[in-house]
């Protein structure tokens, strides 16, 4: 499959290993995958089949050991490391399982923190964050602190950062991992909001069928390699199946 | 973007306090430290040289007796060999500005109610010149009063404000060993000599009323010392030469034979006490950077530590934009503000230190906005040298190891 050639990811016989004490790991194997903006891809596979690996790769934060990545029109393996950053700022928004807010920041700092990067003054930056605040549903916590909110409260607030600045993809690692089921919907019903409403690109990693659901798209991986990439009413019972 | 950064530095250093003050404390006593050893040192050297400018330029002092007398060492000026026709001679020499006779000794002063006791200089009106020495008020004695040894004399500040207060000296009588002596002048106050001597605890009389009727002599008509000034610096070399010839030939002293006086160039040894000042300024200035630097590593140390610590925050930054500059230039602004904190801390305290020096123990100090300056430039240059390595590695983290970091 080769697509559009407006494809917000274009991923080519990717492969990746890590270097360990044993000798290089290989964890993808010869995966091309392509992603066209305004999809809502769910990808799911067991535990250690590569699904963080992949992701991390996709976000610009690793670099995969061969093959070639387009993001948004650009070959990240020709990036600098300014450029990368420059990607990950503009391009990317990140959602990861463990929240990852800066503990001693307030929310609205949390969440302003990208367009610091950007090199955006302090009083639009805090503008900007509240408003991101009031569309996730936080507008009244703007300066509590992160340990002062439940999980599923500081998950909106990880999607509020991501969101700010304006992205066409969101890239989500187990974002309801640590989140009750009602917590979970929560989220998800934001994500589904963001990718129908804001046109936003989402690929999200779960290990949960019904979390899975709100995607269009499934990409299953088992031991780095994709075993199955479809409309996810297509998806044969076992690929959707729970893992963990 | 730099305001930002001041704004996330200031927080980070909030965050933990007690550790930030604490480091800080390392820049507070190295930069105080050198404030402090600064403003002793130039105040010490300061002091020096104003002793040296009150002692007067190219001076000789010729003492009786050789520094070795027939293998005996002898204490200058023990044998009574200089004579007031040598000064006279010397006085004579091609490029000598003036040559003064000395003969000084102890006595008390009295005047109404008040006594004093107090060094009293016998010499010639030449002295004031040799040791380019000011009145303050009235006027000196003359060749007139050396001729016929009258009773007068020049009062140092210090003698003046024991006895006579407010008064004004000039013209009244005091009584030195129970004669009556009339005050001619005031001199000018000169302050510490090099050794620290009160140069203004003095009173100076004609040499000849000295020898002949205060303190008396076995020898008549000999003096302790004789205070040469030359012409020039330049000229100094040739004056010594031809002062030894002059006095050799008048002391009839045979080739071979010891001299029965000694030479010595006051301004090269005041110059070697300049040196020595400001060596020993410069010393100070040396140790104190020593804790300077100490506090630099201090920085450096808690910067490692924190960019360990604060590694998952460096990468989730990284996840969201930053980049390598970024970060360093978060680590090293964080440095470098708790190194000027420091030091702005620091100067605070050395400035206050030596003005409580100068309270308690009346040394001179000197604070030069200079000795500021420079603190506060080594203390950012510290900042930046041992936040350096620590923001380095903080920015060549790669993003997804930051991340990962538990
Ligand atoms: N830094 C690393 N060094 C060496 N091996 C690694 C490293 N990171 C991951 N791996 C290995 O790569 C494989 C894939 O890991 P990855 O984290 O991508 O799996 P995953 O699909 O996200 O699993 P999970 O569902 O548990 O999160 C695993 O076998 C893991 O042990
Ligand atoms: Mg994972």
């Amino acid at each position: 499959m080769s697509g559009s050639p407006d494809a917000v990811i274009r991923i080519e016989q990717l492969y990746k290993e890590y270097l360990t004490d044993a000798g290089p790991v290989p964890v993808l194997k010869d995966v091309s995958v392509t992603v066209e903006p305004g999809e809502f891809v769910a990808v799911m596979g067991p535990s250690g089949s590569g699904k963080s690996t992949f992701m991390n790769i996709l976000g610009c934060l690793d670099v995969a050991t061969s093959g070639r990545y387009v993001l948004n029109g650009r070959d990240v393996g020709m990036l600098g490391s300014d450029e990368l950053a420059h990607l990950r700022n503009q391009v990317i928004g990140f959602v990861f399982q463990g929240f990852n807010l800066l503990p001693r920041a307030n929310l609205e700092d949390n969440v302003g923190l990208p367009l610091i990067y950007r090199g955006v003054a302090r009083s639009e930056r805090l503008d900007h964050a509240r408003e991101m605040l009031a569309k996730v549903g936080l507008g009244a916590y703007n300066r509590s602190r992160p340990n002062q909110i439940s999980g599923g409260q500081q998950q909106r607030v990880a999607i509020a950062r991501a969101l700010v600045n304006r992205p066409k993809l969101i890239l989500a690692d187990e974002p309801t991992g640590n989140l009750d089921t009602a917590t979970s919907k929560e989220v998800m019903a934001l994500f589904t909001e963001l990718n129908e409403r804001d046109g936003i690109t989402i690929v999200l990693v779960t290990h949960e069928s019904d979390i899975a659901a709100n995607a269009h798209r499934l990409v299953r991986l088992t031991d780095g390699r994709v075993i199955y990439d479809g409309p996810i009413q297509h998806a044969a019972p076992e690929h959707l199946e729970a893992t963990s | 973007m730099t305001a930002a950064m001041l704004a996330e530095a200031w927080v980070a250093m909030g965050a933990n306090r007690l550790r930030t003050f604490l480091t800080m404390l390392g820049m507070v006593i190295g930069v105080g430290a050198v404030i402090l050893m600064l403003a002793i040192g130039q105040g010490a050297q300061q002091q020096v040289e104003a002793s040296i400018a009150s002692m007067g330029s190219n001076l000789f002092i010729i003492l009786s007796g050789s520094t070795t007398s027939g293998g005996l060492r002898m204490g200058g000026g023990a044998a009574p060999t200089l004579t007031l026709a040598d000064a006279q001679a010397i006085g004579e020499l091609p490029s000598v500005a003036a040559a003064a006779p000395s003969s000084p000794g102890t006595a008390q002063l009295v005047y109404g109610p008040n006594n004093w006791s107090t060094q009293i200089m016998g010499t010639t009106p030449s002295f004031l010149a040799v040791r380019d020495w000011k009145l303050a008020a009235g006027f000196p004695f003359t060749d007139s009063d050396i001729r016929s040894a009258t009773r007068v004399a020049l009062l140092g500040k210090t003698v003046v404000t024991n006895l006579f207060g407010d008064e004004d000296p000039v013209g009244k009588t005091l009584r030195i060993k129970n004669s009556p002596y009339m005050v001619l002048g005031v001199l000018a106050a000169k302050g510490q000599s090099l050794d620290g001597r009160d140069q203004d605890d003095t009173v100076i009389i004609p040499v000849t009323t000295a020898q002949r009727k205060l303190f008396g002599t076995r020898f008549v008509g000999t003096v302790r010392f004789i205070m040469v000034q030359a012409d020039s610096a330049d000229a100094m070399p040739a004056v010594e030469r031809s002062i030894n010839q002059l006095l050799r030939q008048r002391h009839r002293l045979r080739e071979g034979a010891d001299d029965d006086f000694s030479v010595r160039n006051l301004t090269a040894l005041a110059n070697t006490a300049a040196e020595t000042a400001q060596v020993m300024s410069l010393m100070l200035g040396a140790i104190a950077s020593v804790s300077l630097l100490v506090g630099g590593i201090g920085i450096m140390n808690i910067m490692l530590v924190s960019v360990t610590e604060r590694t998952r925050e460096i990468g989730i930054r990284m996840a969201i934009g930053a980049r390598g500059k970024d970060i360093l230039l978060q680590f090293l602004l964080e440095a470098i503000i708790i190194s000027v904190i420091g030091c702005l801390i620091g100067v605070v305290l050395g400035v206050g230190g030596a003005l409580t020096v100068n309270q308690l123990s009346g040394m001179t100090i000197v604070i030069t906005p200079e000795s500021i300056v420079m603190a506060f430039a080594v203390a950012a240059a510290v900042g930046i040298f041992f936040g350096w390595y620590p923001a380095r590695k903080a920015a060549a983290m790669k993003p997804i190891d930051a991340l990962r970091y538990q």
